[in-house]
Order: C-alpha cells, then sequence, then structure tokens
C-alpha cells in the first residue's frame, strides 16, 4: 500500500483544487458525475491491472470498446427487445477477445504487445468492415440507461463500478490474486512451483476484456454512437494503471492503487478543463505529470532489476 | 500469411534447415509475396510491377523505413520508443519554418531538426535511465509534451519547403528516388554501427541482459541513452523527408502516418526480439518492405482499407508466432 | 582496370539519363491573415480571407443556374470555360483519389458517388484509391493513379497545402477535377465546392445572434484546428459574433467525439449556471451537447447541427430552436458529372459553386428521413440513385 500513497496525495490535491473552482463538486450531485464520467476508465484500469501485474500488456481495449459500441448499435439498432441479448452478447465478445489475445500470447509465445497490437488493427478494421466504414444503427433508451440513467441520484455507472471494484479487490484477495501476483513477479518460480502461468494469464487476458466490454456499455450509453470512443483508451488505461504505481512488467501493486491511478487521470482533465487549459497545453502537461509521478515512485523505492516488455519471454 | 506458414513448414531437413534465421524467412516470404501479388494483379486485368508501383513502393516506405531503422536501435537495446510519431510532426514543422522558402536556410533547417531530434531522444533516455521510468511511460509522456507543443503552436500545415529541397521527397534516379536511397544509407549506417563498432556490440549487450553487461563493466544508462538519441535523429530524418514530399510542414503527419506503432510492427515483423538483444536492421528493412509491398498490392486491386488493417494485424502476429516457435524449436 | 571505370561511367550514363523529377515547378501563396479585436473569440483564424467571406456570404443569396431538381448539377455564377482540348470517344476510365473514408459524411459521400458511376455506361473503368488520411500516401496515390492511363483524375485532397505539389503534377497530363477541399493552384479544370465554410459558420451564428437575447452566453464547439474547411466556418462565426451582443464563454474542441462534447457542455453548465446558445462547426456531436443539457433538466438553448438524420429526429421530437446549416453530400456527384462534361468536350464552371440550402424549422419535415440510420446525412441527393436506401443503410419505407 505504500506504493500508493504518492497518487493518493496526489489525487487529493488535485480533489482540492477542482472544489476550489467548482464549489458544486463537493456536492453529492456534483461527485458523482464526477465519479460517472471517471467510472469507464477505473472499470478499464481496473482490467489493465490484471495484465500488467502478470507481466503483459493489453493494447487491444481502445479498439475493442470501439468494436462493442458499434456491434451493438448495428444490431440493437433502436430495437428495445434486443438489448438484453446485446448486452450479453457483448460480454461475450469481450471475454472471447481476451481468451484470443491470452492464448496467442501464452501458448504461441508471441509478445503481449504485439499479440494486442495486432488485435488492434483486426478489431477496429473489422468491425468497420462490418459496418462500412461508419457507425450504422442506433442504441435503444434501454441500453443507454447504464451510461446515462441512475438508481434515484445515483448513476448506474457508479453502482457498476462499486460492485466491480469490489469485485476486483476480491478476485486479487483470494487465490488467483496471490498465484496471478507470483506469475507476474517471477513465471518461472511460479511455474516451478505448480502455478498452471498460461491458465491464469489467460484469465487476466478475459477480465481485461471483460472490462472493455462493461466500459463500452457505459460509454455508449453515456453519450451514443461513434467511431471515436475508444481511441487512445489503452495508452489512458495504461496511464492509469502505472500513474497508480504498478509496476510495468509485472508482480507489484494493488488493485485499489490502479483505479485511484484512473480517478486521478480523470481528475487530472477535469481540473485542466476547468481552469480553461483547453485542448493544447492539456497534453502537455499531461505528459509532465505522468513522467514527474512514475519517475517519483521509482525513486522512492529499492530498485529491483527494471523488468521490460516481454521479460517473461526472454525468461522462458 | 499463408506464406508465412509456408515458409516455415517443419523444421526438418533441406530448404527448411536452411532457414534458422527469421531474416532468411522474411525475405523468403517477401519474394513470395511478390510472387503472389503479381499473380493477383494479373488475374485482376493489371499490372504489378510498373514503374510507378516500384516507385511508389520505395516512396510508400521510406520514411517508416527510416524511423524504423532507429526503433530497431532501442528496441534492441531492450527499450522502446513511442514518440517518434510526433517528433516526425515537430521536425517536418522545424525543417518547413526554418526554410521558409529559402534555398540558403536549407543547411541551418537540417541542422535544428538534427538537434532539436537528438534533444528529444536525450530527454527521452534521461528520464528512463536516470528517473528510472519504463520507457512505454517515459517516452508516451514526451510524446504527449511534444503534442500538446504542437497543438499549442499549429493549426495546420506551417512554412515552405524551397523546391531545391523538394527534391528529396521527388527526385528518382531511374526507378530509385532519392529517398529510397536516403533509407539505405541510413539503414547501411545503422548496420555499420550495429555490427562493426563497441557501441553495436554494447547495444546488443544490454538489450540481451541489462545485469550481465553491467557486471561486465558496460555503462548500460549511456547504452540507453544513445540508443535514442540515435532513433530520435532517425526520427528528425523522416520528418525531413516527410516536409520535402508536402512542401510544407505538418502538424498531423507523423500521426496521420501512424508511425509510432507501424515502426514498432516492422521491426518485429523484420525478427528482432521486443525484449532486446536479438536481431538487426535487415530484418527491419524486410518487415518494412513487406508492409509496402503487401500495401502496394491491396492498393493495385483496390482492396479497401479496413481489410487492410485486419490482414496486417494477423501477418504481425503471425510472423512473430512463426518467429518464437523457430527459436524454441532450435533450443529443444 | 578497365572494368571500374567502365562500370563508373555506366553508372553516371544511368545516373545522368534516368535522374528525373516527379515534380514541376510550383508556386505557393500565403494566406493573408486579419487582425481583429477581442471578445471572447480569441485571435483570429490565420485561414481567414476577407474577400472569400464576403464572396460567400453574398452567393447565399443568389439563385443558382440549372436544374433546380438537380441541385448537384446547379452552380452559382458560373464562368464556363472551354474543355474541347480535352474532348474524346468513350468509354472512359476515370481515376479518383480520395482523402478517406474515415467518416459517415466521406461514406455516404462515397457511396453516392460509386451510384453515380453505375449511371454511366460510358465509364468503362473507375478505379478509385483510397489515402487513409494519410498526405503521404495520397501524393504516391496520385503519382500511381497517373500511371493507369486515366482520362479524367478526380482529387479530394487531404490537405489543402500538402497536396498541391502533386495535384499540380498531375495536371500536365490528365484533366484533373479537385472537389471539397482545395487545393492552391487553379490548374485543375474545375473545383467542385458547396458555397463553402464561411456561409455554413455565418449561417449558424447569425440564427444564434437572432434567436438568443442579447449578452446571452455562447459556447462555441469545434471539432479540431488546422483543417481548413473547418477553419473557415468557426472564423465566419467568429466575425458574426465580434459583431454581435452575444458573450462567447468558450471554445473548445471536441475531436469529434460524443462523450468528449457531452463533457465538455456539462462541464460549462456547471461553471456557469447556464449556456443560452451552442454554435458548432459539425453536427456530429449535436446529439450529445443536447443531451448535456437534458441530463442536466435544463432546456436546450437555441443550437445547430448538420443535416444528419439523429439530430433532425432529436429537433423533432423535442421540438428544440434549431438550425442545420449543410455541407451536402451530394457534391460527390457533380466529379463524375463534370468528368463526363469535360471528357464530351462540354464547357464546366471553373469554380463550380453548388448550392448550400439550410435545413430549418419549415423545411424540416421534408429531410427528416426516419428510414434512414442516424448518422446518415440528409442531403445526399442519393434518393433517385439505384440501390437506394439499402445501400446506405436505411430500410424501405
Amino acid at each position: 500500500m505504500r506504493r500508493a500513497l504518492p497518487i493518493l496525495a496526489v489525487l487529493a490535491a488535485l480533489l482540492i483544487a477542482i472544489a476550489l473552482v467548482n464549489p458544486h463538486f463537493l456536492e453529492p450531485a456534483g461527485f458523482l458525475a464526477f465519479l460517472k464520467r471517471a467510472a469507464p476508465l477505473v472499470i478499464l484500469a481496473a482490467g489493465q491491472y490484471f495484465v500488467i501485474v502478470s507481466g503483459e500488456f493489453d493494447l487491444s481495449v481502445g479498439s475493442l470498446v470501439t468494436a462493442e459500441v458499434v456491434i451493438a448499435a448495428r444490431l440493437i439498432d433502436g430495437d428495445e427487445s434486443a438489448t438484453w441479448p446485446v448486452l450479453a452478447l457483448l460480454v461475450v465478445t469481450g471475454l472471447l477477445v481476451g481468451l484470443v489475445n491470452g492464448v496467442v500470447t501464452t501458448r504461441l509465445r508471441v509478445p503481449s504487445f504485439i499479440v494486442t497490437l495486432g488485435m488492434l488493427l483486426i478489431l477496429s478494421g473489422a468491425v468497420f468492415l462490418w459496418t462500412g466504414g461508419a457507425p450504422r444503427g442506433a442504441l435503444s433508451d434501454g441500453f443507454r440507461v447504464f451510461g446515462r440513467g441512475g438508481l434515484g441520484p445515483v448513476p448506474w455507472s457508479v453502482l457498476i463500478l462499486l460492485v466491480l471494484g469490489a469485485t476486483a479487490i476480491l478476485l486479487m484477495r483470494a487465490d488467483f490474486g496471490r498465484t496471478l501476483m507470483a506469475v507476474g513477479d517471477n513465471e518461472r518460480a511460479a511455474a516451478l512451483s505448480g502455478v498452471r502461468v498460461h491458465r491464469v494469464k489467460i484469465f487476466a487476458f478475459m477480465l481485461s476484456g471483460l472490462a472493455a466490454a462493461v466500459a463500452a456499455i457505459l460509454l455508449g450509453g453515456f453519450a451514443g454512437v461513434s467511431a471515436q470512443v475508444g481511441q487512445g483508451l489503452e495508452f489512458s488505461a495504461i496511464t492509469a494503471v502505472v500513474l497508480g504505481g504498478v509496476a510495468l512488467g509485472g508482480g507489484r501493486g494493488s488493485v485499489p492503487a490502479a483505479m485511484a491511478g484512473a480517478v486521478t487521470l480523470e481528475a487530472l482533465f477535469t481540473l485542466l478543463n476547468l481552469y480553461g487549459i483547453s485542448g493544447a497545453l492539456e497534453f502537455t502537461v499531461q505528459g509532465v505529470i505522468i513522467i514527474a509521478a512514475v519517475s517519483a515512485a521509482a525513486v522512492r523505492l529499492p530498485r529491483k532489476s527494471t523488468p521490460r516488455t516481454g521479460d517473461a519471454h526472454a525468461a522462458s | 500469411m499463408d506464406l508465412l506458414t509456408r515458409a516455415r513448414g517443419p523444421a526438418r531437413g533441406g530448404l527448411a534447415a536452411h532457414l534458422r534465421e527469421p531474416t532468411q524467412v522474411l525475405f523468403l516470404a517477401l519474394l513470395g509475396l511478390v510472387a503472389a501479388g503479381w499473380v493477383l494483379v494479373a488475374l485482376d486485368g493489371g499490372q504489378f510491377l510498373t514503374l510507378e508501383s516500384v516507385v511508389g513502393i520505395q516512396q510508400r516506405s521510406a520514411a517508416l523505413g527510416i524511423v524504423a531503422v532507429g526503433q530497431t536501435l532501442v528496441i534492441l537495446a531492450g527499450s522502446l520508443d513511442l514518440s517518434v510519431a510526433y517528433l516526425i510532426s515537430l521536425a517536418s514543422l522545424v525543417a518547413a519554418e526554418i526554410m521558409a522558402g529559402q534555398d540558403g536556410n536549407i543547411g541551418p533547417a537540417v541542422a535544428a531538426v538534427l538537434a532539436v531530434s537528438a534533444l528529444v531522444g536525450l530527454v527521452n533516455g534521461l528520464v528512463i535511465t536516470r528517473l528510472q521510468v519504463h520507457a512505454f511511460i517515459a517516452t508516451l509522456g514526451v510524446a504527449l509534451i511534444i503534442r500538446g507543443a504542437l497543438d499549442h503552436l499549429y493549426d495546420g500545415p506551417a512554412g515552405r519547403v524551397p523546391e531545391s529541397f523538394q527534391v528529396l521527397g521527388y527526385s528518382r534516379i531511374g526507378p530509385v528516388p532519392v529517398s529510397a536511397l536516403l533509407w539505405a544509407g541510413v539503414a547501411v549506417l545503422a548496420w555499420l554501427l550495429l555490427s562493426r563498432t563497441r557501441l553495436g556490440y554494447r547495444i546488443y549487450a544490454v538489450g540481451g541482459d541489462e545485469e550481465v553487461a553491467r557486471l561486465s563493466g558496460i555503462r548500460t544508462g549511456r547504452v540507453v541513452v544513445l540508443a535514442h538519441v540515435l532513433c530520435s535523429v532517425c526520427a528528425g530524418v523522416a520528418g525531413l523527408l516527410l516536409a520535402a514530399r508536402l512542401g510544407a510542414g505538418a502538424p498531423t503527419v507523423g500521426t496521420d502516418g501512424g508511425y509510432d506503432l507501424e515502426s514498432i510492427a516492422a521491426v518485429v515483423l523484420g525478427g528482432t526480439a521486443l525484449a532486446g538483444g536479438k536481431g538487426g536492421v535487415a530484418g527491419t528493412v524486410g518487415g518494412v518492405l513487406l508492409l509496402a509491398v503487401l500495401d502496394s498490392i491491396f492498393n493495385q486491386l483496390e482492396v479497401n482499407s479496413f481489410v487492410k488493417d485486419v490482414v496486417r494485424g494477423v501477418v504481425i502476429v503471425v510472423a512473430v508466432a512463426v518467429y518464437a516457435r523457430r527459436t524454441r524449436g532450435r533450443r529443444a | 582496370m578497365p572494368r571500374p571505370k567502365a562500370a563508373i561511367a555506366v553508372l553516371a550514363a544511368l545516373v545522368i539519363a534516368g535522374c528525373t523529377t516527379d515534380k514541376p515547378a510550383t508556386t505557393q501563396s500565403a494566406a493573408p491573415a486579419t487582425s481583429s479585436q477581442d471578445s471572447g473569440t480569441g485571435a483570429q483564424s490565420e485561414f481567414f480571407v476577407q474577400a472569400d467571406f464576403d464572396a460567400q456570404l453574398a452567393m447565399r443569396s443568389k439563385t443558382p443556374q440549372g436544374p433546380a431538381d438537380k441541385p448537384w448539377e446547379q452552380a452559382i455564377d458560373p464562368e464556363m470555360i472551354d474543355t474541347s482540348r480535352y474532348k474524346k470517344d468513350g468509354p472512359y476510365h476515370l481515376c479518383f483519389s480520395n482523402a478517406a473514408v474515415d467518416n459517415p459524411w466521406r461514406q455516404v459521400g462515397w457511396k453516392t458517388m460509386q451510384a453515380e458511376v453505375g449511371l454511366h455506361e460510358e465509364i468503362g473503368k473507375f478505379t478509385a484509391l483510397d489515402a487513409e488520411g494519410k498526405d503521404d500516401k495520397q501524393i504516391s496515390d496520385i503519382a500511381e493513379l497517373q500511371a493507369k492511363e486515366c482520362d479524367a483524375l478526380i482529387v479530394s485532397p487531404n490537405t489543402t497545402a500538402t497536396l498541391t505539389p502533386a495535384v499540380t503534377a498531375a495536371c500536365a497530363k490528365v484533366p484533373v477535377i479537385v472537389f471539397d477541399r482545395g487545393v492552391e493552384t487553379d490548374c485543375p479544370v474545375t473545383f467542385i465546392k458547396p458555397i463553402g465554410g464561411y456561409a455554413f459558420g455565418a449561417d449558424a451564428a447569425e440564427f444564434l445572434t437572432e434567436k438568443v437575447p442579447a449578452g446571452g452566453k455562447v459556447l462555441a464547439l469545434r471539432i479540431l484546428p488546422g483543417v481548413d474547411v473547418l477553419e473557415t466556418r468557426w472564423s465566419a462565426a467568429k466575425a458574426v459574433f465580434d459583431d454581435s451582443r452575444l458573450q462567447v464563454v468558450g471554445v473548445e474542441f471536441t475531436d469529434g467525439d460524443a462523450a468528449k462534447t457531452k463533457s465538455i457542455v456539462s462541464d460549462y453548465i456547471q461553471r456557469h449556471g447556464t449556456i443560452d446558445g451552442v454554435w458548432m462547426d459539425a453536427g456530429a456531436t449535436a446529439v450529445a451537447a443536447i443531451e448535456a443539457f437534458e441530463d442536466a433538466g435544463l432546456p436546450v438553448p437555441p443550437i445547430n447541427g448538420e443535416d444528419q438524420q439523429d439530430f433532425l429526429q432529436k429537433w423533432k421530437d423535442a421540438g428544440l430552436t434549431a438550425v442545420a446549416p449543410t455541407y451536402p453530400t451530394y457534391q460527390w456527384r457533380t466529379p463524375i458529372i463534370a468528368a463526363l462534361r469535360i471528357l464530351r468536350g462540354e464547357e464546366v464552371p471553373g469554380e463550380w459553386n453548388l448550392p448550400q440550402p439550410k435545413v430549418t424549422s419549415e423545411n424540416l419535415q421534408t429531410y427528416l428521413k426516419p428510414d434512414m440510420p442516424p448518422l446518415h446525412y440528409a442531403l445526399c441527393g442519393c434518393e433517385d440513385l439505384p440501390g437506394f436506401p439499402e445501400d446506405w443503410g436505411g430500410k424501405k419505407g
């Protein structure tokens, strides 16, 4: 948990700064609106966390989100009765994409960076091939309620976030979490002590695919169909996880910290927007903060040999 | 990718025994692809290897090729660089703005581009080695910083490249464009660096096993920084080339071309291990050419761009799976 | 040693003989910049050209020439030019270098163009290359198409400035038709476009100055900077707002992303209590902006969108105070028609200004087509084409 301390401090500072400009932020409604907006990224970060802590990357989540929204719009096409079957299909698709990512990474020994980069190309190509280049159809109101509506004053997306977040924390406390951590820390040692490394990693990828499916349902619900909905989300999710003090290369970091990283990133966007540092310099500030936060975390801790992309494969 | 699978074959006897190195597999696949392209385009009623399409393949691959050569250096050293796309845009703008249409300004402009890109590489390298930030995050952060600066300063193409400099983008000697010669030059230099110099040897050593390299007395941090500087300079050169092609600097030319992920894809397609320490420039050149020939075939057949993405994705994953399998087979 | 010498001589001869450049001399003109006072709208865009602005605003009230039921064949103030030197016999091979098909507008347009090609038997072959939004690829594409013995080349440039050299090179070999975005040379036989971005931006801004009370807060949403057809829209709106008594509280970039648009509008509502008018440079995310007001429980202020079905539907359902200037997709039909006229040696306008209607609450019903997909553009001019509506994703009514 010590690793999570810097990010919590940064998060607190950002939240205070937002509240100073926008007092409405401190009211329940204002804060819930913020959480609602942050929910998809936080869920994606939780999914990405499982993959990263096992020593891998998932670059395909952004285009998976786009693909899911486009698929949903085309299949539902405004038809209310199609909502639930399509929701189920989206979840299955997410799990399936994760399964393929995981199997190719583990069984065919292709570095996950490449597997998921290929998946990114395949998904974005295939889905637009199917719809002829631009999204078609429309989402039903029943579908959109998850991203748009709420249970009384509490948005559905916040409730979904709480449930999934709690599940993620429980998963990491269960046997699965311990073996996942062990695999990310030292794959060979884990294998020697009887862990079924491949199975654990495949499961991590499937969780990431599932998170992307849920994020797609929330984002599509929030703002409707758009071809750009998932653009850049893979980098945001990875950034969020790393901001939370999770080490790329695996074996270290906690799921609450990763989710806090995502909330921090979203708070940063909100703050920059509120202070009117619009568009342009926003990215520069973001870049500086990410590097600063990560280097601060790295310098505070005793150095472990820096794990790198695909190390797991070099070792196998 | 069918071809790649066939070229791999079962690893016993005959031709397959000679195909140990990914590079050989790759160039065989490239030949096969050219042949297949010839047949497909002929069936479609066209001609594949016309002067224009050969020139087109080279023109299209030159910029990516130069970036990919740089990317090879950092990947061999066990790092990677996601900032090249924005750096290319920045370089094209610096070049076109300083040239401002004047022949006399070409020298200073080129010097400025090289200096700026070397500086970016230095920052990348120092953030990775001194601040101990993972290369993925470090170069992504630097990319965001450059992006913010570009968005802040420019809202469209700017500057002007004089006619004499546009020669770099348009002229050719017979069927070989000047840009391809530039690419060949960069590739040969990188090959010499890797195979004939101490720095090259150290890049492999650091990428292979940083701890062992350190223990054997290599100043690993310095090697990684140098690799990043060289990679960024390559991106700067690609930016110069694109400025010559476009006649101006453009803030989106790097990202539109997807040079960040595409250069990484070309490098691994060329058989260089993403973890570092294994591979080389020859493979990267082959990887870039393979992507360009694929592009050219699709262009001739007027295949839509979405099919292209799917095929590219599959080709990249399958190629790396084939290499991984061969490596394992050899060890067993 | 004679052999190396001979080899060098041969090589040198090859170099000299084979040294060719594919690029002819060009001259480029810089766009003059005008200064203006600040009124919450920021500095005027460097793309702004006062003369073009005045010309486009004047064109809006002129009556176009040509058949009224086929706006894609109409032209405003045409200056006809002679094309007899391009006259030849069919069948023709038409070539098209497309910037991209990466958004619904281009998607609808591309479908429409293909259907138009299908109408003409005299087109023996139609070759189209997609540049996927990459300037560099489009330059190569144009060079490659010149080798295919095209009788005419149609170009939809990805970027104005950077495609100019490539188009200039093509002009020397084949009649060139440019549409949508322009190039900085007048070598193409004709340049086809609707009236233009200034008219679009001004139409929307004038509507807001009329409907929003003086002193009202207006939020301007733009997709991204640097695209000339979008810069002109904003710069015209800026000119109108600077002359008005409205207060522009923000100019934001949405990247054309619905979620980002909705978030930005929600933030502004929170910060300012309310927003009295929304100006948009493109309609793709108009519905997301409207939803931000709905979700905040506020009435939707006067807003502009574009001729996309989802916006028109929302407009009708919610009874909005709205206007939809257009950038009609029927302009994708015109290049094919122009190419055939040129090859038949008939006169065409040198600058082909197509009419650019706007959707208002009076004619909304005409353009609202519930059987078409939500992202379909109403002014496709495709209703009479074979394959309509299925090929455009619609259902038979």
